[in-house]
């Protein structure tokens, strides 16, 4: 028995599924940035898994990559999170469903 | 990779990593579902050690189990009246399907494709490569990172300050 790239690919699609039901799905604005976070570590799962398995000329590169896309993760919770307690204070409310300003 | 105790530190931590993701998703109090969120992003920390990524592997307990997850929870308590409840809205079948039909598409296409698979052995250590990529090949956007995170900050700082407030520190 061995772990080859495709279990690493199937734990991330997997992740990757219930990061999206939770974004699509959740009541609550700070549980659909959790679900994007999850869908975040799913892609860098899949592109360490890739640069750890598949031919290349520089593997390193998706390591590097993966380092990036953390530094924007970490920017984009950081805006979420400041927006989420803006909605709060101006609507007393973090449900997404009631954030309907700009609805026709 | 055949080794024992790399087949079982993978199925261990697929398992908690997934676990803890669908907890995420069942229980009802959003500070467990936190708690449970960050015990995700450790077997992701430990799975990308098993990939021989020590510095990624680092990087997403310092950044994800620490920083972000310590971010959610103060956005949780600085909107107390909101409540902890994690329900769902109307939407949850159609969610359910569309993330089930996304898994089900991924999991076919990553075990149908004919991936090139190299034969070489794990990265003997990743952070100094990986320093050396950043500052030479990839030097325009690692500045251009740079960049994004001052403004990122400023922008929080100025979207939750108070207006309020600040008039009457200048008076």
């Amino acid at each position: 028995m061995s772990v080859d790239l495709e279990h690493y690919l199937m734990v991330g699609a997997i992740l990757f599924a219930i990061g999206l039901y939770l974004a699509l799905a959740k009541r609550n604005f700070v549980g659909v940035l959790m679900g994007i976070e999850l869908m975040f570590n799913a892609a860098n799962l899949t592109l360490i898994a890739f640069s750890r398995f598949v031919e290349s000329e520089s593997p390193i590169d998706g390591h590097v990559f993966v380092v990036f896309v953390v530094t924007v993760a970490a920017a984009e919770a950081a805006v979420a999170l400041a927006i989420a307690v803006l909605l709060y204070r101006v609507r007393d409310t973090v449900d997404v469903d009631k954030a309907n300003l700009l609805k026709w | 990779m055949e080794d024992t105790g790399t087949v079982v530190a993978f199925w261990a931590l697929a398992i908690i990593t997934i676990g803890s993701a669908f907890m995420v998703a069942a229980v009802r109090n959003l500070i467990h579902a936190v708690v449970f969120l960050v015990l995700s992003f450790l077997g992701v920390a430990g799975l990308y050690i098993t990939l021989s990524a020590d510095f990624v592997g680092v990087v997403q307990i310092l950044i994800y189990s620490g920083a972000i997850a310590i971010l959610v929870i103060f956005a949780i308590v600085l909107t107390p009246q909101a409540g902890r409840d994690n329900a769902e809205t109307s939407m949850r079948l159609p969610a359910v399907v569309l993330s089930g039909l996304v898994a089900t598409m991924l999991g076919y296409a990553s075990i149908d494709t004919n991936w090139s698979i190299s034969d070489r052995p794990g990265f003997e250590e990743t952070a100094s490569a990986i320093g050396v990529a950043l500052l030479d090949k990839y030097i325009l956007p690692f500045e251009i990172a740079a960049a994004l995170m001052l403004v990122a900050m400023l922008g929080a700082i100025i979207i939750v300050r108070d207006e309020g407030t600040e008039g009457a520190a200048e008076d």
